[in-house]
């Protein structure tokens, strides 16, 4: 294993122990996301029915709100105790550093996605699992997506004052493409005529963005982290 | 060299604004929207500017991010305050020629929702930089350039998205009257956001030496006196 992977692991398994034994960040997000799931079904429910295209939104959205509060919370941790600075300065490859972290992210996430997407198909009768490898391809892109961007901006914004409001005040502007994709791509798997090539064109965008984005991560992570 | 250029540029810019209305009054009438349409000039320039202080502000902070250069760092603050300024001018112009043309004062159409995307970008820009506390300048220029480089996607997820703003495509079949009109405007917007940009990087550039004296009569005021 090269010396990038590794450190990336590291970090990574370093992220995935010390939740694994509070268990606080993974019960919080998921709970979090439940509850955004419950206040948009208020909204987007008319007759016992959701509305149109409302299933699809609705799972984007709590993806969106749960990742914005988790990249918030796993950097916090990071500030206790100065572990980040204390990462900065090992001699290791600064990119690792951010790969590692972005897979802690992708999996803390994919951990709340394996609730919250059974749960808006239950609640919303949305036939999520018709079409499994394409919403899934679907979901896991555009999360990465939306955690490679993310976790740049909150490890850049542990410095910063009011880090938690500009968060998603930076974060969702950015991101559109990636919640425009996951909305309309979702949305052309559930509707009653599928419509596939559709779904298609939005997961190969998707493809696109990530390959951009984290390509322009690792780039500017070493200049913008350091002091 | 650029303050000489200064005082001839606002005189100039200031004319071409001067002139601008009669211009505007003098071009032809368009056939279907009538007096509304002229709101154009103004709306398509801004919106140039807009764009332009957008791509300015991205590359300045590629240069100050990778470079280390300061005064990149300057030159993209200044242009993503532009870039607001005149993204904020094609937001309210916008609407008002909507509600005439359409009936509504906003549409969720590829170009609106771009622009109001790239708008917003730079907004959380200039709060990040004013809020973030120092050392903010950075974390802003990253900001940035991932904006810039968000354009394409944006423009790509949008446009698949709807569609039904005029296109760019109006602008070469346009009556003489009317391209002339145009042009003028944007010459004039490009005048007035070059002597603005001008300005601005300047006043940075001030504010930053202000900076350094007062540090410099910290350092020299808090040295402890040399006995023995």
């Amino acid at each position: 294993m090269s010396r990038f992977a590794q450190v990336a692991w590291l970090v990574m398994r370093k992220d995935l122990t010390v939740e694994a034994r509070s268990r606080e960040l993974l019960l919080t997000t998921l709970f979090f996301a439940v509850s955004t799931v419950l206040v948009f079904a208020f909204g987007f429910v008319r007759d016992g029915r959701a509305v149109e295209d409302a299933a699809a939104g609705i799972l984007w959205i709590a993806i969106a709100f749960a990742g914005t509060l988790a990249l918030g919370r796993t950097f916090e941790r990071e500030r206790y105790h100065d572990v980040l600075h204390a990462l900065l300065l090992a001699p290791v490859d600064r990119p690792a550093i951010y790969v590692g972290k972005l897979l802690g992210i992708v999996a803390l996430l994919a951990a709340v996605e394996a609730v919250v997407v059974p749960l808006v198909a239950l609640l919303f009768q949305a036939g999520l699992f018709r079409y499994p490898l394409r919403a899934a391809a679907l979901l896991g892109l555009g999360t990465i997506g939306f955690a490679a961007v993310g976790t740049l901006f909150a490890a850049m914004l542990v410095r910063a004052r009011s880090r938690d409001v500009l968060l998603p005040v930076l974060l969702y502007p950015i991101t559109i493409p990636v919640i425009i994709a996951g909305v309309r791509g979702t949305a052309a798997l559930l509707q009653p005529e599928p419509d596939l090539a559709m779904a298609g064109a939005w997961t190969g965008m998707l493809v696109f963005f990530d390959v951009v984005f984290i390509t322009l991560s690792l780039w500017t992570f070493e200049p913008v982290m350091t002091e | 060299m650029t303050r000489r250029l200064f005082g001839p540029l606002i005189a100039v810019a200031t004319l071409l604004f001067a002139g601008a209305p009669v211009l505007i009054a003098w071009a032809p009438y368009e056939s279907t929207m009538g007096l509304v349409q002229k709101i154009f000039y103004f709306h398509v320039a801004s919106w140039v500017m807009m764009f332009l202080s957008a791509f300015v502000c991205g590359v300045a902070s590629a240069v100050f991010l990778f470079k280390g250069r300061v005064a990149a760092d300057r030159v993209a603050a200044a242009a993503a305050e532009l870039a607001v300024i005149f993204g904020l001018i094609g937001l309210v112009t916008g609407p008002l020629w909507a509600r005439k043309a359409w009936g509504v004062w906003w549409q969720w159409d590829a170009r609106l929702t771009m622009a109001l995307v790239l708008w917003m970008i730079f907004t959380a820009y200039l709060l990040l930089r004013e809020y973030g506390g120092s050392g903010s300048e950075k974390l802003a220029a990253g900001v940035a350039l991932f904006g810039l480089a968000n354009v394409p996607f944006v423009y790509w997820s949008v446009n698949v998205w709807r569609t039904i703003h005029p296109t760019t495509n109006v602008v070469p079949t346009l009556v003489p009257g009317m391209a002339g009109a145009l042009w003028w405007s944007l010459v004039a917007f490009l005048l007035l956001y070059t002597a603005a940009m001008m300005a601005r990087v300047r006043l940075e550039g001030q504010r930053a030496a202000l900076d350094q004296l007062y540090r410099d009569l910290d350092d020299w005021g808090g040295q402890p006196h040399n006995e023995g």
